[in-house]
């Protein structure tokens, strides 16, 4: 590197420190009486409206995943990167007919968590604490992700070390912590009011520099073919179509199972503005397959990603074209626009994470008895927890593996699938059944990605087996005995692990073991704001 | 599975339940299967795996999914206004 780019890092410091303040005013914002209280912090009110809920729904959605991780995986491998299309048309149908139902069942009986439904529904704090420590594991690898898109931007600047991500955080961590939601919810219209003018400048300054998408596509085609790796390409390989499609439904299944989706709908002020939202949310879908070419865009303007130690970051990539192809200090807003969209999640996450700790590990195991005052310091103390074992994740981690890290991640929410989603529909699973199937999930997702080994592909082209072990999530069907190069996302594997072994145990557990109380009624699962059972929020507290 | 009685009873009035009771409310509608057209063509990668032809110079399998955003948008709004209360 040629060292520190400094117009890029002043710009990208102060729109930094503008944000932080902000957070720090979000605090007074439709001031509640009393923040003491996890409701106020943890959910923001539950009042926000139509607009709000877009932003912080989208804000939450669309990380630095979305935009470092996504386009080096379409500028290392080619079509299979492009996954994340699929994935996002799929989850707005499936959110705006399930997550509706979770939005009234919540609304009628006062949850704040998913595990809180969970509790509730199958009447087994068990299972609610089954799916209370899965939702906080798998956050976990997924805040770490947000910090490897700002350390890949601090990298492209010429920031090396691990310092300016340890200070970015612990900005992060003490707004958060002061302000709640409202924080990452004020942030968040700066947040894509900045990434909606860098894409638009992005996709339309860029192909133009580079000739147009013909040459693009170009490029990328001839480097695909000089590659050793027969996997990558502008279009799938037959084994390959297989694993496209189980991403893409995977992925979709577990977005909307992780608790800090969840928050964005209960945050929401009513049913309809749930499902307003998943009609409009898509805009953001059409941004991330743009984003996601931009990964072909650093091939075709001859990106090198940067080395270190030997290791190839290709979560570089997208951040040193912005610097070969931008201005200095367009540079700097692209690159703020970066690291802010990984610090909203991040602290929307945390957040989550909190409230599932509190809610239905604190309250229920640790001090019954917890006054509002109490829960709301839990959940403060939990989320600054959770962004610490994500920061020390980070310095451990290996960056290069951090599009893997949501897959993974993926994998383990995806076993609370039946507990949760499937139970939205119907309460026919038992719920010792649905226990033994998390159980079974867990060990088949867990022997599965210990399989597969990593391999990685030099700036030359050379492979090398760099893990033997949780290289990926691509499980090579071959493995099970079939005869076939096909792979598959070890999720979906799991998944049908568990959903096997949860339908076999209900059919010999009915009637013979007892199944926990059912608290809600059919009828919760439709209601709107303003129908009588619904309760607003001061009948809550 | 034995369901429970609505956990918080309302007043019905004298005459039957009639629609709309929101005490008794009902999401199903036949036009959520319109959901899962999006789903279909967008989760079968061999219908849309090949170059040509291409648009902009975007290979056919870029832009087929870019315009099936579209499609997912189009059946939501339609949904969303059909079972909207």
């Amino acid at each position: 590197m040629d060292g520190v780019k400094t117009t890029e890092l002043v710009i990208f410091t102060l729109l930094f420190l503008f944000v932080s303040v902000l957070g720090f005013v979000a605090g007074r914002w439709r001031r509640p009486k009393d923040m003491e209280h996890l409701d106020e912090w943890g959910l923001g009110g539950r009042s926000f409206g139509g607009w709000i809920t877009w932003f912080l729904i989208g804000g939450d959605l669309y990380t630095a995943y979305t935009f470092v991780a996504v386009p080096a995986l379409v500028f290392g491998a080619g079509a299979i990167g492009f996954f994340a299309v699929p994935y996002t048309i799929v989850v707005y149908p499936l959110v705006f007919v399930v997550l509706a139902r979770l939005w009234s069942v919540s609304h009628v009986h006062g949850f704040v968590t998913p595990a809180d439904f969970v509790r509730a529904r199958h009447g087994s704090p068990t299972l609610a604490l089954l799916v209370a420590i899965t939702g906080i594991v798998a956050t976990m690898p997924y805040i770490a992700l947000q910090l490897i898109g700002i350390e890949a931007v601090l990298k492209a600047m010429g920031v090396t070390g691990e310092l300016p991500i340890i200070v970015a955080f612990a900005i992060l961590a003490a707004y958060t912590y002061n302000s709640g939601l409202r924080a990452p919810a004020l942030i968040a219209f700066v947040k894509d009011t900045l990434i909606y003018i860098v894409v638009i400048v992005a996709v339309v300054a860029i192909p133009i520099q580079l000739g147009g998408f013909s040459d693009i596509f170009d490029a990328a085609s001839q480097k695909f073919a000089r590659s050793p790796n027969p996997g990558d390409g502008v279009l799938l390989g037959g084994p390959a179509q297989l694993q496209y499609a189980t991403l893409a439904f995977g992925s979709a299944l577990a977005l909307f199972l992780y608790p800090h989706s969840l928050t964005g709908i209960f945050a929401a002020r009513s049913r309809d503005t749930v499902r307003r939202n998943m009609a409009a949310l898509p805009a953001y879908s059409f941004v991330l397959g743009l984003l996601a070419l931009l990964g072909y865009m650093a091939i075709a303007a001859g990106v090198t990603p940067i080395t270190e130690d030997g290791k190839v970051d290709a979560n570089t990539v997208v951040p040193l074209l912005f610097d070969k192809q931008f201005p200095d200090w367009f540079a700097g807003i692209a690159f703020a626009a970066i690291g802010i969209g990984a610090l909203v999640p991040a602290a929307i996450m945390s957040i989550a994470a909190a409230n599932l700790w509190t809610r239905n590990v604190y309250k229920e195991y640790l001090n019954k008895d917890a006054t509002p005052k109490q829960e709301a310091r839990s959940s403060k103390l939990a989320s600054l927890v959770v962004k610490l074992g994500a920061l020390l994740a980070i310095l451990a981690l290996d960056p290069q593996f951090s599009i893997d890290l949501q897959l993974f991640g993926g994998v383990i929410m995806l076993q609370t699938l039946p507990a949760l989603a499937i139970a939205l529909y119907t309460r026919w699973l038992h719920a010792q059944a649905l226990i033994a199937g998390w159980v079974v999930g867990m060990a088949v997702g867990f022997v599965t990605l210990y399989r597969i080994p990593q391999r990685t592909f030099g700036a030359d082209g050379t492979i090398t087996i760099a893990r033997e072990h949780f290289g990926g999530s691509a499980f090579p069907l071959s493995d099970l005995g079939l005869s076939t190069t096909t792979t598959i996302y070890a999720g979906i594997l799991a998944l049908g692990a568990n959903l096997i072994v949860a339908v076999v145990l209900t059919l010999l557990m009915r009637g013979r073991v007892k199944d926990g109380e059912d608290s809600t009624s059919p009828s919760d699962y439709a209601a709107e704001s303003g129908d009588p059972q619904v309760k607003e929020l001061p009948e809550l507290v | 599975m034995a369901s429970r009685p609505v956990s918080e009873p309302q007043e019905p009035g004298t005459g039957p339940v009639h629609r709309g009771d929101p005490t008794h409310r009902d999401d199903r509608s036949a036009w959520h299967w319109l959901l899962l057209v999006p789903l279909v063509v967008v989760l079968i990668p061999q219908l849309y795996n090949k170059l040509q032809p291409t648009l902009f110079g975007i290979p056919f399998f870029y832009w087929y999914q870019l315009a099936v955003i579209a499609v997912g948008v189009g059946c939501t709004l339609v949904v969303y206004q059909k079972t909207r209360r």
